[in-house]
């Protein structure tokens, strides 16, 4: 717990052998997640059908953790934007919707990739106040399961019991809730970037 | 995604999977939960990678959210509530305190735990807290330690200073750790959490633990692994048993240093006393110690500095002061 070993910690962050995959699955939380508000402005732009833009974002997620398993990649942000770019010119190639073309690079889109991430501490002051509306952008039932369970820590009968429904009604409403936080607190830009 | 237009329809494969991945999460944080529902998901899991993908993404905003439980209670109600009830306060004396008493011997910790607990140990003083599940909670030095239940979780947060964590491991019932912004989950094991501000040391000494930091930063962390975790980093690396073990000797009322700088030395020596060492000139501070010394050996300390380095020692009143 001496400075001598702290050092020794950072030194051991960096192995060049091929990762586990809890540190593959760590580093896509931690570096890929972060980057999805970016990610789906990109998708937006660039692809004609708003419809499909969920499932390529989940496509690039997939071939970026596939990727990330031989050897996971530094820096991410160009490398995700990378895939991205190219998943949208097979998918072009594919299905003629657009010309080539027209799928513009990432660099051409005012993307910055060098651009440096918000300060971590000034998100995690924010954190409570974007939690609070995140919730309160859910459908009434589910957040009021997920209140329950997250909030006053009731477990799946106990809200059953309180909402006065079924056990299997509840599982939808927390796995709907589960969802919509996802894309709430996910695809929300950080502080920074979003206009407000 | 606030934007309706951005949803695949409902029957889209991608969407199928997202519904499958919550459902998992949903069972696994409020239903029963076995050995072979794990097995289950695991298998699911690794069928294929959108499922992975999907499940990580769902899971680490799901994360995110237990921090509600946290902050939504406002700190002041709880313990108001606590000492009106069943909990009394006991004057602070020379060792630890169990400020909300209330553990009933015997019985689940479950049903019988008050609201939440406080035990709060002084400068020098180490103690151990055997909660009634039978986990077992060594205190150290000057630290800060509330207990409560929430839901089907046990929950204890360090408010300050380090614990190690000896727990009675329950599926259903998942014993949970808040140090900061950050959260250890065991997963059948033994740890020490060390609480110093924004920074939190986890190490594992059995078994497994998950740590969540904030911003949804996370690892399973194995025997032997040590984690240093920020607001902005988690850095994770192994360190022999013997390491480990070593920084757990406060156990036995003891510090083991190994090639550890003079400034180090007096840090880790001046959470253990009043009479606190000050390190007056850098020369001084990189001089490097190895050895076993009590908690309490300022005195041993000192003495090795004068005799091995031929530094200058000097008592100021509550203060040692040592130069060249």
């Amino acid at each position: 717990m001496a400075d001598q070993t702290e050092i020794s910690h950072e030194d051991g962050a960096h192995r060049p052998e091929a990762p586990g995959v809890n540190d593959v699955n760590a580093w896509f939380v931690r570096e890929v997640l972060p980057l999805e508000p970016l990610l789906m402005n990109y998708l937006r732009k660039q692809w004609p059908n708003q419809s499909e833009i969920e499932d390529l974002r989940q496509d690039v997620y997939v071939r970026v953790h596939e990727a990330a398993k031989k050897q996971i990649p530094q820096p991410t942000k160009p490398f995700v934007f990378r895939i991205a770019h190219n998943l949208l010119i097979d998918r072009i190639r594919r299905e003629h919707v657009v010309p080539i073309e027209a799928v513009a690079d990432f660099d051409d889109l005012g993307i910055s990739i060098d651009a440096p991430q918000p300060d971590r501490s000034v998100i995690a002051r924010d954190e409570l106040r974007r939690l609070q509306a995140a919730l309160d952008q859910l459908p009434p039932r589910a957040r009021e399961a997920v209140v329950l369970g997250r909030i006053e820590g009731l477990n799946g009968r106990e809200i059953a019991k309180r909402m006065g429904i079924g056990t299997a009604t509840v599982s939808a409403h927390l796995a709907n809730g589960i969802m919509a936080l996802a894309d709430i607190l996910t695809g929300e830009a950080p502080a920074q970037e979003r206009k407000s | 995604m606030t934007d309706s237009s951005d949803q695949a329809p409902m029957s889209s494969p991608v969407r199928i999977v997202a519904q499958t991945a919550a459902d998992w999460i949903q069972r696994r944080q409020f239903w029963n939960w076995s050995k072979v529902d794990q097995a289950e998901l695991d298998a699911w899991l690794a069928e294929n990678p959108l499922h992975l993908v999907t499940y990580l993404r769902l899971e680490a905003a799901w994360a995110r959210t237990e921090r509600l439980v946290a902050l939504n209670r406002p700190l002041s109600e709880t313990p108001r509530v606590a000492s009106e009830s069943r909990n009394r306060w006991f004057p602070v004396r020379a060792a630890a305190v169990l400020i909300a008493s209330g553990v009933a011997a015997g019985g689940l910790w479950f049903a019988q735990q008050p609201r939440e607990s406080t035990y709060i140990t002084p400068i020098g003083v180490h103690e151990t807290i055997s909660l009634a599940d039978g986990s077992q909670i060594e205190l150290n030095t000057d630290s800060a330690l509330r207990t409560r239940v929430d839901g089907n979780r046990r929950v204890a947060i360090l408010d300050r200073g380090e614990a190690l964590f000896k727990i009675k491991h329950d599926a259903a019932h998942p014993f949970v750790v808040i140090a900061g912004d950050h959260r250890v989950t065991d997963i059948g094991t033994q740890f020490m959490v060390r609480e110093q501000g924004a920074r939190v040391e986890v190490a594992v000494l059995e078994g497994s633990a998950r740590l969540d930091s904030v911003n949804a930063r996370s690892a399973t962390l194995k025997a032997g692994d040590m984690a240093v975790v920020s607001s902005h980093s988690l850095v994770v690396t192994k360190k022999p048993q013997r390491e480990i073990a070593n920084s757990l000797a406060w156990q036995r009322g003891m510090l083991v240093f190994s090639q550890t700088p003079l400034a180090d030395v007096a840090a880790e020596l001046n959470r253990y006393n009043t009479k606190k060492l000050v390190i007056a000139d850098a020369d001084a501070a990189r001089a490097r110690i190895g050895g076993t010394f009590p908690t309490s050996g300022v005195e041993e300390v000192t003495a090795a500095a004068r005799v091995l380095f031929g530094l200058h020692v000097e008592e100021r009143g509550n203060e040692i002061v040592i130069s060249r």
